[in-house]
């Protein structure tokens, strides 16, 4: 099964190696992981995704929150959360069929980004369905590179990583 | 106070109650070595930074404050890594200083440059690169706060060498704080109401206590409990000392090596207690059939321990010190009558206790290992500390030296790590100065640090060294023959050297004993001479530590005879 984990963590070096090593050092396989900066500038959000059995869950969460840079970790539910990353595919086009490809587009609300004479550059966001269904269309055309980003979570509603208690009642830590 | 970052460290060593540190000089650590000179703070030189981390390991150990040891950037800080894996899998608290290249310096491939944090992070609890000599206090702060409080752990605070010479306005601050440790771990009154409950019920229980006990000074706890209602206790390696070796109930070590009695116990028990344990594969056997007809209760400061190795039917997360008292007094009021109905158990497993000891057959012509344990344990006193390096004689060690009180046992019990013996004994006599303090060492494990002799010899350190000399790498050739049909690869050491003269020529009185009378004889007298002493004992090559449960079996599959 597929999760979803965000991650608080003081925004200093090291503290993203410290992350990545436990899950290297404890044999975590994760399917992505992205990074970056959040409303305060204290932090960093770490979000990753990975599959695994409860057992793998309860342990990341449990090891994640022994390490000190940590402020608060976070289990997505998939009907609490929204999930988004974004993709940006390069392909190939022509005069005769870059308006076929610009309808494909169209239908799944990728937004062209770049035009040149022969490529035309996407980008998409939303599900791993949805992409996988658009690069399916787009392959006959001859698609030359595929980017994606690892996605983010957030949940919906009032409800924050920093108002989960789970850490706490973890450590007891003083979260914030 | 305007001083400079490497002053700032040692007045807050001070400030940390620090009464003694352990180092080796160099490079980027000039600064901090000078600050030492002028401070005269009490600094030990080892001869080798592996040597001044496992003596701050050692040192930990026996008093239960946090070691403190010093090393230079690049080489001097790799030396120290052995010694903080030791320290991290053992939750030892320590506080070790590496010295860093010039801030301009770092990432430049620099003379003696290597990156420290990146090398330690999966190894420590906690690790700080300081850049900046206005961190220095507040780092500090932190790293002793996080190595001692919780599960306690190694902290390696990396510091760029223009850190410890730039000045600051030293203030050292009161209080820590940190956005994601607070290092109190409150325990669950409601969980500890359903341990109760188990055990009201249960009707062969037992007692599996670890080196949270000891970490958390909470054994007189544990034997109140045991002693309350009959329980019989076996324990870890680590948690040797928690339970008094001569008390009825007290099964011995389990696992690998462990006691018949004790692996038995927990193959036949219906209601287990684990305290201050990780159920480390060494003593759980094959763990899907460990304590099978038992339910389990975890009792663990560290949360992610719970179902991390053995998957456990209740668990009490918080510090021993909440946890167990509060246990003891909810159970007062059904001691009898859990007494009743354990008993019949009890009787059993003491029983067992009685018609299996661990035992060895006695050779008529040559020492035994076993017996030169035996002996040393009956001609030590009681709050004798006993370090041990790594491989059969510490499996011997643990099985056949009683071990009164807990923090007497120095051991590397979950990384295993030979050479830890000599300077870990050392570290702990400078500790606990009034503690006779005697090593058990191989002829493997004493070469991996016996530069160490140096240093003892330099600053007179009252240790005895017992090296239990077979001339092979004992527990290597125990399995090569159990297990690979008696090809000993590369574990035979036809070694011209004479450790004897090594102890000799390093400033320490050395003496051989070979002759089975004189355990007798020699061996009492030279254990009461004044000042470091080492003794070889010659002993046979092929002998077995029984009983052993081989990996992969269950804990009652064990082997109880040998060839040898």
């Amino acid at each position: 099964m597929k999760h979803a984990l965000s991650v608080l963590v003081n925004n200093q070096p090291g503290v993203l190696l410290r992350v990545v090593s436990m899950f290297s050092r404890r044999a975590f396989n994760i399917d992505s992981l992205s990074v970056g900066i959040t409303e305060s500038p204290k932090y960093s959000r770490i979000t990753i995704f990975f599959s695994g059995e409860v057992h793998i869950v309860d342990q990341m969460i449990k090891q994640l929150g022994k390490i000190p840079d940590v402020a608060a970790v976070q289990l997505h539910k998939p009907e609490d959360a929204v999930y988004r990353g974004m993709t940006l595919i390069k392909v190939k086009s022509s005069a005769n069929n870059r308006l076929d490809i610009l309808k494909i587009a169209e239908l799944f609300r990728a937004r062209v980004i770049d035009v040149q004479a022969t490529t035309l550059i996407f980008e998409i966001t939303g599900q791993d369905e949805k992409v996988l269904a658009f690069t399916r269309l787009l392959d006959p055309y001859g698609i030359l590179e595929i980017i994606r980003t690892g996605q983010i979570a957030l949940e919906r509603g009032e409800q924050t990583i920093t108002s989960n208690k789970k850490k706490n009642s973890f450590y007891g830590k003083n979260m914030l | 106070m305007h001083i400079n970052g490497a002053r700032a460290i040692i007045e807050s060593f001070k400030k940390e109650g620090v009464e003694l540190i352990f180092g080796y000089p160099g490079g980027a650590v000039l600064t901090l070595y000078d600050e030492i000179y002028k401070t005269k703070f009490p600094h030990i030189l080892t001869r080798h930074e592996q040597g001044a981390v496992h003596a701050a390991d050692g040192y930990a150990r026996a008093t239960g404050k946090v070691g403190v040891c010093i090393a230079t950037s690049g080489p001097g800080a790799t030396n120290l890594i052995t010694g903080i894996a030791t320290a991290n899998i053992d939750s030892i608290p320590l506080v070790c200083i590496t010295g860093q290249v010039a801030t301009p310096f770092i990432g430049k491939d620099s003379f003696q440059e290597a990156d420290v944090c990146g090398i330690t992070s999966p190894i420590t609890k906690h690790n700080y690169l300081v850049r900046h000599a206005k961190d220095l206090p507040r780092v500090l702060k932190e790293a002793f706060f996080i190595a001692r409080t919780g599960r306690p752990g190694p902290v390696v605070i990396d510091v760029a060498k223009d850190a410890f010479a730039a000045k600051i306005d030293y203030v050292y601050p009161d209080k820590v704080k940190l956005r994601g440790y607070s290092g109190d771990y409150p325990c669950n009154e409601a969980d500890i109401d359903k341990a109760v409950a188990l055990l009201q019920k249960a009707q062969k229980p037992v007692i599996f206590a670890g080196g949270g006990i000891v970490s958390s000074s909470t054994y007189k706890s544990l034997r109140k409990l045991a002693a309350s209602i009959d329980i019989p206790i076996t324990s870890t390696l680590m948690g040797l000392g928690c339970a008094d070796p001569d008390s009825s109930g007290f099964l011995g070590m389990a696992g690998m090596h462990g006691s018949y009695a004790a692996n038995m116990a927990i193959m036949g028990c219906d209601l287990l207690l684990g305290i201050g344990v990780r159920f480390d594969d060494r003593v759980t056997g094959i763990v899907s059939q460990f304590a099978p007809h038992a339910s389990i209760v975890h009792f663990d400061i560290d949360h992610a321990e719970i179902n991390k190795n053995v998957n456990v039917n209740l668990s009490v997360v918080g510090d021993l010190q909440q946890s167990l008292p509060l246990f003891l007094q909810k159970l007062a009021p059904y001691t009898d009558s859990i007494k009743k109905n354990c008993q019949a158990w009890y009787k059993h497993v003491v029983k067992l206790k009685q018609e299996h000891p661990f035992s060895y057959k006695e050779d008529p012509e040559h020492i035994l290992a076993q017996e030169a344990i035996s002996k040393i344990s009956t001609l030590a006193g009681h709050d004798t500390i006993v370090a041990t390096d790594v491989g059969q004689h510490q499996m011997w060690a643990a099985q056949f030296f009683k071990i009164y009180t807990p923090r007497n046992f120095i051991t590397s019990g979950g990384l295993g790590t030979m050479g830890y013996g000599l300077p870990a004994a050392m570290g702990a006599k400078l500790g606990a100065p009034a503690k006779t303090v005697l090593l058990f060492s191989g002829d493997g494990s004493i070469m991996m640090n016996c530069q160490e002799m140096a240093t003892i010899a330099d600053y007179n350190i009252d240790i005895k060294i017992i090296v239990i000399h077979n001339s092979v790498l004992g527990m290597v050739t125990q399995w090569q023959r159990m297990f690979y049909g008696k090809r000993y690869s590369h574990s035979l050491f036809k070694s011209k050297a004479d450790i004897v003269k090594i102890a000799q020529a390093m400033g320490i009185k050395g003496y051989r004993l070979e002759k089975k009378d004189e355990l007798e004889t020699l061996l009492p007298k030279i254990l009461h001479e004044q000042g470091p002493v080492l003794i070889d004992i010659i002993v046979p090559e092929v002998q077995d530590v029984l009983p052993m449960v081989p990996g992969g079996k269950r804990l009652d599959e064990m082997v109880m005879e040998g060839e040898a």
